[in-house]
């Protein structure tokens, strides 16, 4: 997502980029989309209850052990 | 109240000498508590410095009270240094990757920096572990050979060299193995992940020990005016004894192998002071000879101070007792003794408007002698604070004291709030808000349709019951969980409150077939319903009386415009629905709140399905719909009672032309099975695909002893009609199916273990009754008789088989789900619903951007559905819709 997105998504929900769902940077996903840490990725998927749904999840970076 | 504050961080650490020297009061030299006179020993276990828990004596450190002195450490100078337990794994992994000479980390720069990487920012866990250094190698900066280090449990450590091929095992002190852990340099112990900043590795050996303050183990005096100390105070003079049992030696210059001694034994008494469940070392017992509770027992486990004190407590305000049914209590009220109502009080604030009504509550005093007598109180709390107990000889004074601004705590009456719950709490319905009524007896009551929430039955189970305090929490209580709110569950959007066992059997009783009833029969069933006219009669008799039908008299407590069309629990479902016609009368029909046809049974107003009550909730809200539950739990034991009801043994006869057709049944059953186990001694079976012959020949068989039990199942059905009390249980949802009758009444069929024919036995058989490899249906545990005719010794073993799979399932899943519940509530706990829709954690995070994915609540929903389409253009239509 862009940077006015994100802006845009963290004013929507009155939150800071911390409070985001999180994701780590080498989760396979990731990787195949090149997102990078400090990113905001838009997953959406089928939902068995509203058909579609949508979730943002900030990439960072997996810590050691 | 302050304001609540963010956490920043929180650091772990150890204490260091230092530290605990400066944090010290009072250096504690004795190993006494009181002396002849009952007064504490200066410098001994009791100091007055440490703090003070008898009353009227004052803390020598703050100056302060029993009751507001919070306590203060002191410490004992340890003679040499110990172990402290709780540290030796760290200990033991510093000892074995640092030098035995020069104590710096085992590995050269460019082998660390080959398991750290090239990026170190944030070096926060340990890095470096005993895996990457190798064996007793030779130290990479001075060059001295390494030796295995050895740990033994509790707290021995030890070198091992060999020589002259022998291994020779060498002890190290504590104060060799601080010797060494001084040494190691800061950055090296970064690598480990030790912050020495605030942990210093020589500080896990201990040479000086703080004395808790006496607030934490307090003496308790007992009945005989003797003092009691705690364990922990125990534990504190055993070392005290012995350190200076130790410093004594070591000064009079006492041999080494009694210095060794003392040295152990002290080491002991720290490490069960520490911890008493240690492996590898046998706990300290009290004089009784009970193991003595220390330190970490405080914390540990179910009761420890994290799981027993802190995540939960016991309360006040709170009652339990056994419970019963009374079908006659409305199911949002909750029926208390009248020995529980006196206890209990609600504080009440003295305002002008209500300053008679609270004087009143005084003078009737704490002792309310009949359920019938107005609520007293129990306690007056003055404007400063000040409790007053009432009793019959300050009633009047403190009455007329009585102004605004004054407390009373005023006992339970009809009408209050309050929570009731039964354990297990699974789920938030096992705790919901009932109305106070005042009953005489000993036990709760409640309406027997809101067991099901709570998983209740009257064998003896009891409840509990907490008396909310303030506005505000009878105002939620009220609100989110009163029993109207919870008669949907949010688990299927269905209800969970409903009628059970005879509600259903006694509305089935009365709704089936279309029956006219006499007015005496219509007055009795509607006698406790609030209702002010009968309908119009259907018919009339010979003799010109008026008749109503029954299906009139359910219509009685339908709300008026209700339009449903569903299929009752009854329906066989026919390859054909006959509708209307349907020949089990199980097609139900309501129109404009008439019941035009069909039964009312489990489908309709049961526990876990009822459609009507679902409707209700939704078209006319939670209190239209407790209504209608307390009108059919009143309405339907009436009916059961009209007719009566019962069963016994002699209600599962059967004629002998019946025990003759099941004998036939099974005889064939049985003959069939052995012309299989011939087909497939021969050769000749073929088998199915994807299995073996054994395996065909086994399901085969299954299948047809399966089938012979159904048919026998089918014959006493047969037999066995309506008018018989266990069949109109099964049929209408009741309680017991017709698998349970057909077990009774035909034969109990195949036992089985884990799905298959019982195999497990003697070598090749079951039982020594049976020849080897006997392949027969009785030789691997099918009955053939039933539970009413009578087991075999053989067959009873069998079904002794199979039942204890059953118990065995039950306990390891009672087990299992009940720690994944606890697992899952820990995780979940403070999440809450969003106004916005989503689900946040206490410090805003979000973890579902909207509930559920599409935002629904399952009990403003139909089953999951925003809006239930097909009920709303039947009850337009009035007819059935595909």
């Amino acid at each position: 997502m862009s940077e006015e997105e994100v802006a845009e998504l963290l004013a929507m929900y009155r939150i800071s980029l911390e409070q985001l769902p999180k994701i780590y940077h080498d989760d396979p996903a990731v990787q195949a989309i090149g997102g990078d840490v400090g990113d905001v990725i838009r997953i959406i998927r089928d939902s068995r209850t509203a058909g579609r749904a949508e979730a943002y999840r900030l990439v960072v970076k997996r810590p050691k052990k | 109240m302050a304001s609540p504050k963010r956490i920043g961080r929180i650091e772990f650490g150890l204490f260091s000498p230092k530290e605990i020297r400066k944090m010290s009061v009072r250096k504690i030299i004795w190993a006494d508590t009181y002396d002849d006179d009952g007064f504490p020993y200066p410098q001994g276990l009791m100091d007055l410095h440490l703090g003070v828990i008898d009353p009227g004596l004052r803390c020598k450190t703050c100056d302060q009270k029993a009751a507001d002195c919070p306590g203060h450490f002191g410490h004992i100078e340890l003679a040499k240094p110990v172990v402290h337990v709780g540290y030796t794994r760290l200990i033991r992994k510093l000892l074995r990757v640092t030098c035995r000479s020069c104590s710096r980390l085992l590995m050269t720069a460019e082998e660390v920096e080959k398991v750290v990487g090239p990026d170190d920012s944030d070096l926060t866990v340990d890095v470096v572990s005993e895996k990457d250094i190798k064996k007793e190698r030779i130290c990479p900066h001075c060059g001295e050979q390494q030796l295995k280090v050895n740990f033994e449990k509790p707290t021995t450590f030890t070198e091992s060299f060999i020589e002259d091929g022998r291994k020779v095992e060498h002890k190290l002190t504590p104060a060799d193995i601080r010797a060494r852990l001084e040494k190691i340099p800061d950055d090296d112990l970064r690598l480990m992940g030790v912050n020495p900043d605030v942990a210093r590795p020589e500080w896990t050996i201990l040479t000086v020990l703080p004395v808790p303050p006496v607030t934490m183990r307090p003496s308790i005096i007992l009945e005989n005016g003797q003092r009691s100390e705690d364990d922990l105070t125990h534990k504190l003079v055993d070392i005290i004894r012995i350190n200076q049992r130790f410093k004594e030696n070591q000064d009079a210059g006492a041999p080494q192998l009694i210095i060794e001694d003392l040295w152990e034994l002290l080491q002991y008494h720290v490490t069960t002071y520490l911890d008493n469940e240690v492996a590898g070392c046998p706990p300290a017992r009290h004089r009784s000879g009970r193991p003595l509770k220390t330190l970490s027992q405080r914390l540990k486990g179910k009761e420890g101070r994290f799981r027993g004190s802190l995540s939960g407590k016991r309360v006040n305000f709170s009652a339990r007792t056994v419970i019963s049914p009374d079908p006659d209590l409305s199911i949002g009220e909750v029926g208390i003794p009248l020995a529980i109502v006196n206890e209990m009080t609600i504080p009440v604030r003295v305002t002008p408007f209500n300053l008679e009504e609270m004087r009143q509550y005084v003078l009737n005093g704490p002792e309310r002698p009949t359920i019938k007598s107005p609520c007293g109180a129990n306690y007056a709390i003055r404007p400063d604070n000040r409790r007053m107990r009432l009793s019959d000889v300050n009633l009047e004074t403190v009455a007329e004291m009585l102004e605004p601004g004054w407390t009373v705590e005023r006992q339970l009456k009809d009408g209050d709030i309050v929570l009731f719950n039964r354990q297990p709490s699974l789920h938030r319905m096992s705790i919901m808000a009932h109305r106070v009524v005042v009953m005489d007896g000993k036990t709760f009551r409640l309406n027997p349709a809101v067991c099901p929430p709570y998983n209740a039955d009257f064998d003896g189970d009891e409840m509990n019951l907490h008396v909310p305090q303030t506005e505000e929490a009878r105002a939620e209580a009220e609100i989110l969980i009163s029993v109207q709110a919870n008669i949907l569950s949010p688990r299927t959007g269905g209800p969970i409150i409903g009628g059970i066992h005879d509600h259903i059997t006694g509305i089935f009783l009365l709704t089936h077939r279309r029956r006219h009833l006499q007015k005496e029969d219509v007055l009795y069933l509607t006698q406790h319903l609030d209702i002010e006219h009968l309908p119009e009669p259907d018919t009339v008799d010979a003799d010109g009386k008026p008749l109503w039908t029954n299906k009139q008299v359910f219509s009685l407590i339908l709300p008026e415009e209700l339009n449903m069309i569903f299929r009752a629990s009854s329906c066989q479902n026919c390859e054909t629905c006959r509708r209307d016609m349907c020949e089990n009368d199980a097609y139900v029909r309501i129109i404009d709140g008439q019941l035009v046809a069909g039964t009312i049974d489990k489908k309709a107003i049961g526990a876990f399905d009822g459609q009507i009550l679902h409707r209700i909730v939704r078209q006319y809200g939670m209190k239209r719909a407790a209504r209608f539950i307390d009108d059919v739990t009143k309405l339907s034991i009436r009916g059961i009672m009209l007719q009566g009801f019962s069963f016994g043994i002699d209600d599962e006869d059967l004629t002998k032309t019946e025990y003759g057709q099941i004998d036939e049944v099974l005889k064939g059953a049985i003959s069939d099975v052995e012309r299989r186990i011939k087909i497939f001694k021969e050769g000749q079976l073929e088998p199915m695909p994807g299995r073996t012959l054994e395996e065909t020949l086994e399901m085969q068989i299954m299948q047809v002893l399966g089938k012979a039990r159904d048919r026998t199942g089918e014959i006493a059905g047969r037999h066995l009609g309506m008018d018989n009390s266990a069949v109109v249980m099964a049929v209408s949802g009741a309680r017991g199916s017709m698998l349970n009758l057909t077990q009774v009444a035909g034969c109990l069929g195949q036992q089985s273990v884990r799905g298959e024919r019982i195999m497990r036995g003697y070598e090749g058989r079951t039982l020594p009754h049976f020849r080897r490899n006997e392949l027969g249906a009785e030789a691997h545990g099918f009955i053939i008789n039933s539970y009413k005719s009578g087991l075999s010794p053989t067959e009873f073993f069998f079904h002794a088989i199979g039942g204890r799979e059953g118990l065995v399932d039950t306990a390891v899943r009672t087990s299992q789900s009940g720690y994944l519940q606890r697992r899952m509530i820990n995780a979940l706990q403070d999440l809450k619903v969003a106004y916005d829709g989503t689900v946040r954690t206490t410090g805003g995070r979000i973890i579902q951007f909207r509930y559920g994915e599409d935002g629904t609540d399952p009990t403003k929903s139909s089953y999951g559905a925003p809006v239930d389409v097909k009920g709303i253009v039947e009850s337009v239509l009035k007819e059935e819709v595909e």
